[in-house]
């Protein structure tokens, strides 16, 4: 049969792999003939599996701008991750996307100022948001980063957010650790009560990623600070099999994450049941 | 047609819950037809007068529900236990599954409850089911009136009774009843009897009805592992619904092994299956040769009494007799 | 409309089977309905319905989606999908039929389901009017008419003979197929026919069951329903009621290593299971209350959001003879609804 289906991966091989965190490790994916698998939009994301293991639905981290290759960074949590991380390169995996809404960088955040709020891992899909919009500089106003982790050693993308984004003209990047550590002589304290010492101005559309907890928290600040839940973007995860909306799995109410998501606005969220 | 009544159960609970000797009961309520009845925790005077019932069509056994309930709901709960139940009512407390503090257990006696499928077998359309002493009046939506013999319509864990009398109660409502002579054995004898090919043949086709729902393991008292060996995926078998018949079927004869000597014979997991196998038979045939090789003995007769499988004494069958018996 | 009577009713099926492979309702050893493929001797069930849908005639319980070699670091794709074979399913009865046209809504939509679509494109749907509904139907509440069944050609047999009339153009063909063992008429003993299931349908039980609390934008009304709690206390999250639901569709893929290669297939999944939504770092819905309540939920709210206003029912009843625990649709509808009917 030549007809496509979407459940069918193309084969994938990992060409490098950079060890961020303790847990964490950035894969670069590409073709066996050294291509990207294919195009995707700022958010969006891929489904990767090694076969007799499992699948799993992983945000894309590099930004679509990066024509040579993908970049995942994934966390070790369960088995595929688990797996992931043993993998050497050269190591071939099954990959099949774009799947989800992207970030509407093209809509909604065109002209804006940005408040990027990330927590842990959860910088990974918002730096395809903000490679883009460092790329397109000038459609983009101000930008904000207010990132956290646990401590030093957990905060991914360390050496880029240092030599490339606080280096970059008019983007601010605060960075924090949610314990006092040696050799850090940065912020201390939780991303929320950074966010609320900050104090920004509300002419910002922010764009939060994180564990629950910190989302709650931040935006329960960002709302005292006076924004509004149509100025918030955020990217939700579920467990997914499909991607495409069909399995039933990943809903929450009457809207899929792999389809009407991830990228979702607090105004949508609102009107959903809280079940994410 | 029951001995003992709705109202004389209702009037039991009600009490109990009006003097705070207990704050919720675990009974039958009502459905929207004679026959589809459904477990439910009562809270409340009004709700048990208004939908308790206890008519043929309550076969469930209760004492599954008493591990969850007991750990969800903070006051004590009346649970009403038939004969049959009472067996795994001792065996959950045997395997330290729920706090015996936290329930208040009525024994009621029952005359054998009916199997809807069997009725429906004989006709089609039901306005209202008549309970009777002798069966069923079963009225049809097209008007005529079919009366249908007990025996007949029984479910499956009831053609052969084991026992009307309660191993279990902090009160008995009826009289006591006896422990029967029954047949329980005969099919699974029949089947022993079979050559080889022909038993094969009979679970084949039984076997590949399954549709890998998990209503018997669901249903089952004796299953009450918090995190299933099917449900894992360390364990090597875990499936949802099988890449192959094969798994399918040792999917039973696994679960058969693993409630070996803790199956009381209640027979739920027979009537919770929705495609009618008898699953009870493989049971019956564990419990059978358990009885042969280490004497008769009964899964939840008594609480803390410890089954033949996991007390080993120098009495104990050598396992070449037993690899022999199979020959 | 053409007919033939109810004698000559095997050797259309035998005709039938000489092209294509046929499937109808038949009796099983326990006296229940099971759809079987044709063999000499097979007579059409008398019993309203078989136990398990014809859903797996387009969505199969377990399915392969594809195979894997794996050498070393190197990974094989095996696109092991074939062509399928035409089919014919015969006596599939109007709430199954309705049920295929959700399956549709979901499999066929962008991106299409190949394997869907393949086992759609090539079957072949003969539908049967109900002759005699029973207490446990209510398909009526979605809009759906028993007596007017629909699917690829329709049919109706009243005492002594077999209607058909096709509805699309592979019903044409069928018709064609078997022409010269039909004879052409009119609609005069259809039409009586439909009447006698009509005044039954109107006498039922359940005949009014209404739908109107439910729909599209609930969501929030019904989402935090206190009734929830009670409705699920005793749900013991078994699955039966979504496997032999006609549009439950909820599937899983899994890896199944055979020592030579990998199989990945689809299976049936259920909502109610508790490992439905579990993630690696927790589950977002980790009580069976909630798990209950997202299978009503999408059924009368969600798919009905996502889909014009079509409800993710179609009232077959099986969920209220199969349940062990007997919960159904119709308890959570009533509950929910605020009334009971009459």
């Amino acid at each position: 049969m030549t007809n496509v289906d979407t459940l069918i991966p193309k084969v994938g091989v990992i060409t490098d792999v950079r060890i961020d965190t303790p847990d964490i490790k950035t894969f670069r994916v590409v073709t066996p003939d050294g291509k990207k698998a294919f195009d995707h939009r700022p958010g969006q994301c891929a489904m990767l599996s090694i076969p007799g293991v499992g699948e799993a639905m992983f945000s894309i981290t590099s930004s679509p701008t990066n024509t040579e290759y993908m970049e995942f960074s994934i966390k070790k949590c369960g088995c595929v991750t688990e797996w992931l991380h043993s993998a050497e390169v050269g190591q071939q995996i099954t990959i099949r996307g774009p799947y989800g809404k992207p970030f509407p960088v093209d809509d909604e955040f065109a002209g804006k100022n940005l408040l990027f709020i990330a927590g842990g891992v959860g910088l990974a899909p918002l730096r395809s948001v903000i490679n883009y919009c460092r790329h397109y500089r000038d459609r983009y106003g101000k930008i904000d980063i207010v990132y956290g982790s646990r401590s030093k050693d957990d905060l991914l993308d360390y050496k880029e957010i240092i030599d490339e984004w606080a280096t970059d003209e008019g983007i601010n990047v605060h960075l924090t650790i949610d314990n006092a550590q040696e050799g850090w002589d940065g912020h201390v304290g939780f991303v929320p009560n950074y966010v609320k010492e900050l104090g920004f101005d509300t002419d910002k559309t922010a764009v939060l990623c994180g564990p629950p907890i910190m989302i709650k928290f931040t935006l329960d600040g960002l709302y005292a600070l006076g924004f509004e839940k149509t100025q918030i973007y955020t990217t939700l995860e579920l467990r997914m099999k499909c991607g495409v909306g069909k399995c039933g799995r990943c809903n929450v109410g009457a809207k899929y994450v792999c389809k009407d998501g991830p990228v979702f606005r607090f105004d949508e969220l609102n009107e959903l049941p809280t079940e994410y | 047609m029951q001995k003992i009544t709705t109202d004389a159960l209702v009037q039991k609970a009600v009490e109990l819950l009006n003097n705070n000797t207990v704050s919720y009961v675990l009974g039958w309520k009502k459905g929207e037809f004679d026959y589809d009845i459904t477990p439910y925790v009562f809270k409340d005077e009004k709700t048990l007068k208004e939908e308790f019932i206890y008519s043929d069509f309550c076969g469930v056994n209760l004492s599954k529900y008493l591990v969850a309930k007991t750990k969800e709901l903070a006051g004590k709960i009346l649970v009403f236990l038939k004969p049959c139940d009472t067996y795994s009512f001792n065996q959950l407390l045997t395997e330290h599954r729920f706090n015996r503090e936290k329930v208040y257990a009525i024994g009621i006696p029952c005359e054998g409850m009916l199997d809807i499928d069997k009725i429906k077998l004989n006709l089609e359309g039901i306005s209202s089911i008549v309970e009777t002493k002798e069966g069923v009046k079963v009225n049809t939506l097209d008007d005529k009136t079919i009366e249908l013999e007990k025996q007949a319509i029984l479910l499956e864990k009831c053609k052969n009774c084991k026992s009307k009398k309660h191993y279990a109660y902090d009160e008995l409502l009826g009289e006591e009843g006896d422990v029967l002579d029954n047949n329980r054995f005969d099919e699974v004898a029949k089947l022993e009897s079979m050559t080889a090919e022909e038993r094969f043949e009979f679970w084949q086709s039984q076997l590949s009805k399954c549709i890998r729902c998990n209503a018997c393991r669901d249903a089952c008292p004796a299953c009450t592992c918090e995190k299933c060996v099917f449900d894992n995926p360390n364990s090597g078998i875990e499936n949802k619904s099988p890449a192959n018949s094969f798994e399918e079927k040792l999917f039973h004869i696994i679960r058969a092994f693993h409630v070996a000597g803790r199956c009381t014979d209640c027979g739920e997991c027979s009537r919770a299956c929705p495609q009618n196998i008898p699953l009870h038979l493989l049971n019956r045939k564990f419990i059978k040769d358990i009885n042969e090789h280490y004497g008769e003995f009964q899964a939840g007769l008594e609480v803390g009494q410890r089954g033949p499988l996991v007390s080993y004494t120098t009495e104990d069958v050598e396992p070449s007799d037993v690899f022999n018996k199979g020959e | 409309m053409r007919k033939c009577s109810l004698s000559a009713i095997n050797s259309i099926f035998e005709e039938i089977a000489k092209n294509t492979m046929l499937f109808l309702p038949v009796d099983n050893k326990d006296g229940k309905a099971e759809y079987k493929k044709w063999q000499e001797g097979f007579l059409l069930s008398e019993k309203l319905n078989t136990v398990k849908s014809p859903k797996e005639f387009l969505f199969p319980q377990t399915e392969n989606l594809m195979e894997f070699k794996t050498s070393g670091k190197n990974i094989e794709i095996i696109d092991t999908r074939t062509a399928k074979e035409d089919f014919v399913v015969f006596g599939v009865r109007a709430c199954d039929a309705k049920a295929f046209d959700i399956l549709d809504k979901v499999f066929l939509t962008e991106p299409r389901d190949s394997y869907y679509a393949s086992c759609r494109e090539h079957g072949t749907i003969i539908t049967l009017a109900c002759n005699k509904p029973s207490e446990t139907c209510f398909c009526s509440a979605f809009g759906i008419d028993p007596a007017n069944p629909m699917g690829d050609v329709s049919a109706w047999k009243t005492e002594n003979e077999m209607f058909f009339e096709a509805n699309t153009e592979k019903g044409e063909k069928f018709i064609e197929l078997i022409k010269n063992l039909t004879e052409k008429t009119d609609n005069k003993e259809v039409k009586k026919q439909k009447e006698k299931i009509s005044n039954i349908m109107k006498k039922l039980p359940l005949a009014n069951l209404s739908t109107e609390k439910f729909g599209g934008g609930k969501t929030k009304e019904l989402f935090d329903a206190p009734e929830w709690a009670e409705l699920s206390s005793t749900c013991l999250g078994c699955g039966t009621c979504t496997f032999v639901c006609p549009t439950c569709q909820c599937y899983d893929i899994k890896d199944f290593n055979t020592g030579k290669g990998v199989i990945r297939f689809r299976c049936w999944d259920s909502c109610m299971y508790s490992n439905f939504t579990l993630m690696a770092h927790g589950n977002n819905r980790n009580s069976q209350k909630e798990r209950f309540r997202q299978r009503f939920m999408h059924k009368l709210v969600y798919f009905p959001e996502n889909n014009d206003g079509t409800f993710g029912c179609v009232g077959c009843g099986r969920c209220l003879s199969r349940c062990p625990i007997s919960m159904n649709i119709v308890k959570v509808m009533k509950k929910l609804g605020g009334k009971t009917n009459d």
